[in-house]
């Protein structure tokens, strides 16, 4: 079987738990994403999300275990694997397009002043920022403008993967809706790899390609990966209308509620990569099967 | 009638308690009674001389008029304008502050970042913040043998610590997720402290300096009383002496409206490096 292009291999994190012991966070968790792919993971407050979330980004060290990304092992944090922070982490003293600027340069440090500018501009105005904003400090925007401009600094920077935490947890709804649209959008044309982190199911499944689906910590682990058998391009108002929302849906929530508890601790030694789950009501003969070819996947078409 | 700004009230408050307070300063000084006929011996004795008294503020506009009209002569090492002995003064504490910056900013962002540093230096710093600037001054005349620049290490000494304590403090609370937007953009060690750590920590490190400049002009005073020669502390004292009381009250005020001067640009530098989260 051909290594995926980013393979996450026996992670495990033991923090010590304040009375001398120590505590796993999670245990040989074992998955792998494709290139282009959309890989959203959900899971309950604790399982360990976050901390896998900074092991990718290089922020954090994992006890054991490693990351490989194109075959090489990651370590430290990289250009090539970008974050957006739930916090959207802007430069408060930098105005907005300072902001982008400030990593567009980063990564070009060939580049001339214009370049970077106009590289930045042209991001700011794929999700909506354009004319005067650009210069307003991250203060004067709201929130949802705010995480707008950490979603073009990221994309600006053409990272190989795009680490997402949370990030419209701090959003309304309202605001949340729009901003996954214009996520898709800009998604949708860049091909970008990204790996997300969320609490909302909805939204996981607007979004995802794949969602993977963790127990409860302590001793947390990807149990399940769960194909999104519902073709793209996806729009926030029709999906719920495809046959298979419901019985994703349903399976995703049931899941959370109920099996990740009951799946907590367990450690069955057979395998450490996640169940394949494949819900998919128009092709009934496919169910179940995880070697059924991924078909479904229609971005820039 | 139409309503005042807030501003506006306020300034008239403050003029109407200017005027009373001047006035009430001026009629609570008796007036000097007239000297009849003297006798040899009240004249050879000075003793029909007027007490000598506070000034009332009219004696003393009088003479902030004459002097701040020819701030800067120069009539022999007793007798100097007003203007040159601040010179003197401000270069005095702008040597002594820059140097103390100049080794307590880097130093504070050293502290700040590792906590190694910041457990072995923080003993001595403890113990010698407390220090009196002016308890330095007799071993700084003994080791530098120099008046001039011992005033100067004096001030040293005494801008150093909060400019230090407050450089360290705004390093080490920076926000970890900013320096994480650093990490991740691959910035190295030294522009991450440029662009990210200096201007989040700026605005705590410009109230450490604020709080320097202003302490550094009250101790300038008194180690000036001490060294002699020229400067603002040494003409107050040199009044005192002469019993020149309308100078040294004169004096006084100039020492205020330089150290509000000093604070205020100090103040605009603090408004130009601050942000909003």
């Amino acid at each position: 079987m051909p290594k995926p292009f980013l393979s996450i291999e026996n992670l495990t994190q033991v923090y010590p738990d304040g009375q001398g012991g120590q505590m796993t966070v999670f245990e040989n968790a074992t998955f792998g994403v494709e290139k282009g792919e959309f890989v959203v993971i959900l899971g309950h407050s604790g399982c360990g999300k976050s901390t896998i979330m900074n092991i990718l980004a290089g922020l954090a060290d994992p006890t054991s275990g490693v990351v490989k990304m194109n075959g090489y092992e990651v370590s430290g944090p990289s250009l090539d694997r970008g974050v957006v922070f739930q916090n959207y982490s802007l430069l408060p003293w930098l105005s907005t397009l300072k902001n982008v600027t400030f990593g567009v340069s980063a990564r070009h440090p060939d580049w001339s002043r214009q370049q970077v500018i106009d590289h930045s501009k042209t991001f700011l105005a794929l999700v909506g920022l354009e004319g005067d904003v650009v210069y307003r400090k991250p203060s004067q925007l709201s929130g949802g403008m705010r995480q707008r401009v950490s979603i073009a600094r990221a994309f600006a920077n053409h990272p190989e993967l795009l680490l997402l935490d949370e990030p419209f947890g701090a959003l309304d709804a309202l605001t949340r809706g729009t901003i996954q649209d214009e996520l898709l959008k800009i998604w949708s044309g860049t091909e970008q790899t990204v790996f997300m982190i969320t609490h909302d199911i909805d939204e996981a499944i607007l979004l995802a390609d794949r969602i993977l689906l963790m127990t409860n910590g302590p001793y947390a682990r990807v149990a399940e990966s769960v194909e999104i058998t519902i073709p793209r391009p996806r729009v926030r108002s029709q999906i719920v209308e495809h046959p298979n929302y419901y019985a994703i849906r349903n399976h995703l929530v049931h899941f959370l509620a109920e099996r990740s508890k009951e799946l907590a601790g367990q450690n069955d030694d057979r395998s450490n990569a996640p169940q394949t789950i494949r819900i998919d009501t128009t092709q009934p003969s496919g169910t179940g099967d995880p070697d059924t070819p991924r078909n479904l996947r229609a971005v820039n078409t | 009638m139409e309503r005042l700004s807030l501003n506006q009230r306020a300034a008239i408050l403050s003029i109407l308690m200017l005027v009373v307070g001047l006035l009430v300063w001026e009629l609570s000084i008796p007036a000097q009674k007239a000297v009849g006929e003297l006798t040899e011996y009240e004249r050879l004795t000075g003793g029909g001389q007027p007490k000598a008294g506070v000034p009332p503020p009219s004696q003393v506009i009088a003479k902030a008029w004459e002097q701040l009209s020819n701030p800067f002569y120069d009539a022999g090492p007793n007798d100097k304008g007003i203007g040159i002995q601040i010179g003197y003064s401000i270069y005095r504490v702008l040597s002594g502050y820059i140097l103390a910056a100049a080794l307590a900013i880097p130093l504070g962002f050293l502290i700040g970042m590792s906590p190694v540093a910041y457990k072995a230096l923080n003993p001595f710093i403890q113990v010698l913040r407390p220090i009196s600037p002016l308890a330095w001054m007799p071993l700084a005349l003994f080791i530098i043998q120099d008046s001039e620049a011992s005033a100067i290490f004096v001030i040293f000494i005494c801008s150093i610590w909060p400019m230090l304590l407050n450089t360290a403090f705004g390093v080490a609370a920076v926000r970890s997720d900013w320096v994480n937007v650093a990490r991740t953009h691959e910035l190295g060690h030294l522009r991450t402290a440029f662009l990210v750590i200096l201007p989040a920590a700026a605005p705590t490190i410009v109230t450490g300096m604020r709080i320097s400049i202003g302490i550094a002009w009250l101790v300038i005073v008194a180690a000036e009383m001490l060294v002699g020669g020229t400067g603002i502390g040494y003409y107050v004292w040199n009044e005192w002496n002469n019993l020149d009381l309308t100078s040294v009250i004169f004096s006084i005020f100039m020492i205020g409206v330089v150290g509000m001067a000093l604070d205020s640009a100090f103040g605009l530098l603090q408004r130009a490096v601050s942000y909003v989260e």
